[in-house]
């Protein structure tokens, strides 16, 4: 059994070893393999390549930033996406505008250790996708599955433009799998985890294994509900969300993310926009709410949707 | 010949072509300005005015292969380094024929594949990014590269200068800070921009070697600014170079700059470093004030020609724009 973490880390070591363009750069990643052990055993395997960086995202960025202009691969850990805030400006004003500007593509991964778990209150906990998705010029993973983490890490690195990669902490050592995959399907598909037939769940992320908790609830129930993992979020694979919403004519998307402008509310600005004919309901959302992060575990699981908050928004839809 | 006498034709050659560069800078700058009033600039236009000679001593000090992130007030040094007059003008003017294609303006212009970076307008943002340049050089194994990066003293309060140079000296980068104290960021003064006596006392903060330079001194600045990259170039870790002048201009074209103080304006520091690099030219009798005279007026030929070429190039087309931030070929990128 592989672990989704242990499948970032194979991934980390093959892109290291199958491209000397490749480096890894970022806070406690070297010898003492990071602070989720993602790089565990790279620094010694892969000598000078894993470097220690100090304690300044906007530099670790800038550092990438430049090296890939000078035809580097750089793959970047933010600690833990909250504070890659701190290294944004240059992410979204200089990594995403520089291909639109001079021709010259940034090619960066940006791994951003992201989402809750319990106990890790308002700044280890936060979802960035949708802030980094608003930027043109930026690509943004949000792989939910073992084989994801591994086959879309090595496609980030293998892109030319700027990928914000957001590995799911939650998933690190709970999900597993029997093996890495031997095949990929490109990253900027989304995938059917589920066939249903009464309504559509899109969603990414750790949410999708809540949401597939929720399907086998609804199941006991006799609904068949289909889930779409959108496994990237930019670009959004708009064409699979409507074919599932064309066959249920249902659909509600969850994010983990906070609600305001968020991916769960571009998705159904776009089910609602192209899609309004294939509706028999409103289309929904459920995200997190509209607060920080709570620190208390029994806030943090009130705070995000979880599988039986889903089957509950499910039943709703269902029943409209 | 004497030694003696090669040295000082290698300066005369030395001075007298950072002088034409600057003379060309500051012909184009006129012209910018000129055009700007005349409405024909399609957004600000920001000028070097009192800052050639920092500025050209960075450029003309690097060389092919070296990396270059010039900043807002550096046309002398992004001429020496390569940039032509032809490109300059055609960014300001907004043609598509430009390097940027009009796709961004004015100072943000660069041929990053040469080296030459462009810069984006947060302050300090290049310093990291040129210390990441440098490292991707040295995981190639090339030695002998410098990367050089322009600043103000406003510029030296952000969190990206001081998060770049630290990152610079703890990895022993070739990376050359150079510091225009032009006295205001936009209309802040000194006084309310840093604390410290000398903003020469952070290179001791961060580990990097300092250097005060005469920077209303063609001469000095050449030889310091030269000797920064020279320690650099051999090994010897970033380097910080602080040259205290002022800003003969407003921070743009927009702005009077009725808030400088008229005592700077009449000290030392409000020295006009052209007509400093023109008195010694003539003191020395490496050229008459008829000869600077041909040269100027050969630098507005050019620069007159030149407007006038690319004021009849087409504009971007906004139809034919393919519109992609991204360069991943992918049909869904287009309504991604």
């Amino acid at each position: 059994m592989i672990t989704y973490l242990e499948a970032i880390r194979s991934a980390l070591a093959k892109a290291l070893a199958d491209d000397p363009r490749v480096f890894l750069y970022g806070q406690d990643i070297g010898s003492f393999g990071g602070a989720f052990k993602a790089t565990k055993n790279l620094a010694k395997e892969f000598p000078g390549r894993v470097i220690d960086s100090p304690l300044s995202e906007d530099a670790i960025v800038g550092v990438a930033i430049g090296a890939a202009i000078e035809g580097m691969r750089p793959i970047i850990e933010m600690q833990f996406a909250d504070f890659s805030v701190c290294g944004m400006n240059q992410i979204v004003n200089h990594a995403a505008t520089l291909f639109y500007r001079t021709e010259v593509p940034c090619p960066i991964v940006v791994r951003l250790p992201s989402g809750g778990t319990p106990g890790s209150g308002p700044f280890h906990s936060q979802s960035m996708e949708a802030l980094y998705a608003h930027y043109p010029g930026l690509i943004v993973m949000t792989p939910g599955t073992v084989e994801d983490a591994f086959s879309m890490l090595l496609e980030a690195v293998a892109i030319d433009d700027p990928v914000l990669f957001c590995e799911h902490k939650f998933l690190y050592n709970h999900l597993k799998a029997d093996r890495l995959p031997d095949f990929n399907i490109p990253s900027f598909k989304a995938r059917l985890s589920r066939q249903g037939r009464d309504a559509t769940v899109v969603t990414y992320g750790a949410m999708l294994h809540e949401s597939l908790a929720a399907a086998e609830e609804l199941a006991e129930d006799g609904y068949e509900i289909e889930i779409v993992d959108l496994r990237t979020v930019k670009p959004l694979d708009t064409d699979t969300v409507l074919a599932s919403v064309a066959r249920t004519g249902r659909m509600l998307c969850v994010a983990e993310a906070w609600p305001w402008g968020g991916v769960a509310a571009e998705v159904v600005a776009r089910v609602s926009a192209d899609g309004f004919g294939l509706l028999d309901a409103p289309p929904q959302r459920l995200s997190a709410r509209d607060t920080p992060v709570p620190y208390h575990p029994d806030l943090w699981s009130a705070h995000r949707p979880t599988a039986s908050a889903i089957a509950s928004a499910m039943r709703r839809l269902l029943e409209m | 010949m004497s030694s003696e006498s090669e040295r000082s034709k290698a300066s005369r050659s030395a001075y007298l072509k950072a002088y034409r560069i600057m003379l060309m800078a500051r012909v184009l700058e006129e012209k910018l300005a000129s055009l700007y009033r005349a409405g024909l600039i399609k957004g600000g236009v920001f000028l070097g005015r009192g800052q050639e000679a920092l500025s050209v001593s960075v450029g003309i000090n690097l060389r092919k292969g070296d990396i270059f992130a010039p900043l807002i007030r550096d046309q002398a040094g992004r001429m020496a380094f390569g940039d032509s007059v032809l490109d300059t003008l055609r960014t300001y003017l907004g043609s598509q024929l430009g390097s940027m294609r009009g796709r961004d303006g004015n100072i943000h212009r660069g041929r990053p594949r040469e080296g030459y970076y462009a810069m984006i307008s947060h302050l300090g943002a290049m310093v990291p990014v040129i210390a990441g340049a440098l490292m991707a050089r040295r995981f190639r194994g090339e030695t002998g590269v410098v990367g050089a990066t322009c600043l103000g003293d406003g510029g030296t309060s952000t969190g990206a200068f001081h998060e770049g140079i630290n990152v610079a000296a703890v990895e022993k980068l070739p990376l050359v800070i150079i510091v225009a104290n032009n006295q205001y960021a936009y209309s802040t003064p000194n006084g309310r921009q840093f604390a410290c006596q000398d903003l020469l006392d952070k290179a001791v903060g961060y580990g990097v070697v300092g250097h005060r330079v005469e920077a209303t001194d063609l001469a000095d600045c050449l030889k310091v600014v030269g000797s920064a990259i020279e320690a650099a170039r051999r090994g010897g870790g970033p380097q910080l170079v602080v040259g205290d002048l002022l800003r003969l201009v407003g921070h743009g074209e927009h702005d009077d700059a009725a808030y400088v103080d008229a005592n700077l304006k009449s000290s030392p520091l409000g020295r006009d470093c052209l007509k400093v690099s023109e008195e010694f030219l003539i003191q020395k009798g490496w050229a008459s004030a008829e000869q600077m005279k041909r040269w100027r007026a050969e630098a507005k030929n050019e620069v007159d020609v030149t407007a006038a070429k690319v004021q009849r190039e087409p504009s971007p087309d906004p139809n034919e724009d393919d519109w992609k931030a991204i360069s991943s070929p992918c049909e869904m990128l287009a309504e991604a």
